[in-house]
This record gives structure tokens, sequence and C-alpha cells, in this order.
């Protein structure tokens, strides 16, 4: 009996499994005809402002694979600790480092000005760029990557922001390659961002 | 006469343990232990107070607000992660702090949200918060500020401290990843 549970234990993990693989390599392999296959593609034209002030489009990122979370300042914790992650995986890229492009878009663009995005990633590695916009200009590039987004009110007129937790790997076409979840531990995000580089070069 | 004697040595003894028991009760009420806060990055206008809160009476108390000179405003709240979508929500009846039970604000779950911040919170300094409890009263205590590296470990197990009466130093609640 004890047997019989856990070959049953053990086929549900082998399904789900399955499950999980069949689901990511979907997201892969099907992506070009993703669109037709009734997959919505991840990704698109944009026009924002980075934290310099400076107009920016998605013309500016492809040609170099790159990274791209959504996010915003006001986060205590989740956005803290990826921008934390994420800096310490562009130190540990060394020279490959240069080989990608990264971005932080905010989901806030109300508090988040590009003066506060400069300070905010002055924290973090340099390579991280900051964007935001006005909220058309968000709520547009949001739908593209699927981003869900949204303000919940708290207290005394403040408000948090519920948000997608994805980092998108974008390749230098500018569609998606795969993606680092929140947390995911060091190796398995390095080898992501490595495989980034050598199968979707800079064009 | 030698069986009454003990008998009522034995009375005296329980007698003065409850007493001894009960004055404790009274004197300790709601401890909070291993305090600390987020470093947070230049500009950043929000941070995390995280701790474990230890109910040593036996009666319920809530933790249902707080207070802190380094913020406009600090509220309760507690995060989840909902199929990758990170939500946060203010606890608007409080945080429940079960009778003989510890409660841990973590990462990933419950904080104490400080909102409006009036300066950096840099690693190394402390910051004063006053905790504000339904029967407790106010509780204010000297919050550490950690490195903002130090989260990663935090879901290494930290756990529920149960029956944990202090924590030394250099356990969890100090250790920095770098």
């Amino acid at each position: 009996m004890r047997a019989r549970q856990w070959a049953v234990v053990a086929l549900a993990g082998v399904a789900g499994f399955a499950a999980v693989f069949l689901c990511i390599a979907l997201m892969t392999t099907g992506r070009p005809t993703g669109e037709a296959a009734g997959i919505p593609a991840i990704g698109g034209p944009f026009e924002l402002v980075d934290d310099n002030g400076k107009p920016v489009s998605d013309k500016q990122l492809v040609g170099k694979p790159f990274a791209m979370y959504f996010g915003y300042t006001f986060c205590p914790e989740v956005c803290p600790t990826t921008l934390l992650d994420l800096s310490r995986w562009i130190k540990d890229l060394g020279s490959d480092a240069d080989k990608l492009n990264y971005a932080f878009v905010s989901i806030d663009p109300e508090r988040d000005t590009p003066k506060l995005l400069h300070m905010y990633l002055s924290s973090f590695d340099p390579h991280i760029r900051g964007f935001t916009g006005t909220s058309e200009q968000i709520a547009k590039i949001a739908r593209e990557y699927r981003v869900y987004y949204k303000k919940v009110p708290t207290e005394n007129g403040s408000y948090v922001m519920d948000h997608s937790s994805i980092m998108y790997l974008m390749g230098a076409d500018g569609k998606m390659a795969s993606a680092i979840v929140y947390q995911e531990d060091d190796a398995s995000a390095l080898k992501k961002l490595r495989s980034l580089i050598t199968t979707s070069p800079s064009s | 006469m030698r069986t009454f004697s003990s008998l009522a040595f034995i009375a005296v003894l329980i007698v003065a343990a409850s007493t001894t028991a009960c004055a404790q009760a009274a004197k300790t009420s709601i401890v909070v232990e291993d305090p600390y806060a987020r470093a947070t990055p230049a500009g950043a206008l929000s941070g995390a107070a995280y701790m474990t809160l230890e109910n040593k009476t036996n009666a319920a108390d809530r933790l249902i607000g707080a207070s802190s000179n380094v913020a406009a405003q600090v509220q309760i709240h507690e995060m989840s992660m909902v199929n990758g979508v990170m939500q946060m929500r203010q606890l608007a009846n409080g945080l429940p702090v079960p009778a003989g039970e510890s409660v841990a604000l973590k990462p990933g779950g419950y904080h104490v949200m400080l909102i409006g911040l009036k300066k950096q919170l840099t690693a190394g300094e402390t910051l004063p918060l006053t905790l504000t409890f339904e029967k407790a009263g106010n509780i204010s205590v000297t919050v550490p500020i950690k490195a903002m590296g130090s989260m990663q470990d935090s879901h290494g197990g930290m756990g529920n401290m149960d029956g944990m009466q202090n924590t030394k130093p250099g356990g969890m609640g100090t250790m920095e990843m770098k």
C-alpha cells in the first residue's frame, strides 16, 4: 500500500514536470509560429523616457539581447531584491556583461520620475538603465510584455502596486527567449543569461 | 503529624511557584525578537522592517499600528506571490498575535512598511520604531539596519521561533550574504 501510494506520488510528479517542460518547450520553440498557434508573442515596440530624461525606444535596445524587469521604486522588497540579484549576476558575467542590455521599467510612472529612477539605480549595477513614461506609454509596454500591474490604495492616500515579478530575457531580435523567476538561484539565472548571449548574439 | 507538615510544605511550594509564574506573566507580555530593517536604495521612499513577535501572555493580542520618526507613516502589510504576481496588502484589522505563540514578520510575508522615508536607511545604522498592540500598548524597539543583501538568507529556514526565548548574536537574523 505504501509503495503504491509512493508510485502515485511519483507519477504525479513526473506528470507535473512533463507539463512544465511542455509549457517551456511551447514558449521557446513555438515562438516563430506562436501567434498562429494562439500563443501571443511577448515584447514589442515602445517609446519611453530613460533615467537621464532622454527618449528611448525598443530600437535602442534590440540589436543586443536584453533583460527587462518591471517594478517600481516604492517597492520595499521584491524590486530591490531582484535588482540586487541582477547586479550580482552582471558582476559574475564579467566582460560578457556588456553583451546584454538591462532595463528596469517602472509600472508606477506617477511616482517614478526619471530623476528618482536615476537616483534609485545608483544603488545597483550601472549597466541597469531605468525607463519610465506617461501612464499610456507604460500601459502599452505592459500590454506588449503581458505584464500585470495594479494600483492598490492603502491608508492616508498612499498606494502600493501589485505587479508581475518575472524577468524577461529577450533576444537581439526583440523576441522573448526565456525568463528568470523571483529569487531564482544564481547558477540557474547565470546559465540563462549566458545562453542568451550565445544563442542570440548581437546583430 | 509528619505527613501533615510535608503536605503543608508542598502546598507552600505550589503557592509560591504559581505566584512567581503569575508575576512573570504579568511582567512579560509581548517580546519583540530580532528586529531588523533592510537598507534602502538611494531615493527610495519606502522600506520594510522585520521581526518576530512572541506573545508570552495567555490572552490573544494584535499589532494594530506602528510609528517611527524616519517615516511619514508606518503600516502593517502582508506580501504574497500569486502566480508570479507580487501582491501587497495593508492588514486593515492588524496582525493577530495568538496567546503563547510567535508570529514572524519576514521577507515574503508580513512586514512593517515604512512609508515616506525621510532619509535613506543605511546599513549599520538603527531606526527607532514604536509598535502599538491592542492590549500590550506601545512597545518601542531600536531596529538595526542591515545591508540589502542580508534578506537573501531569510528564506533559508528561519522558520517559526516557537519556544526560542532569546536569539544569540550571530544567529540567522544577523547573517549577511556578500
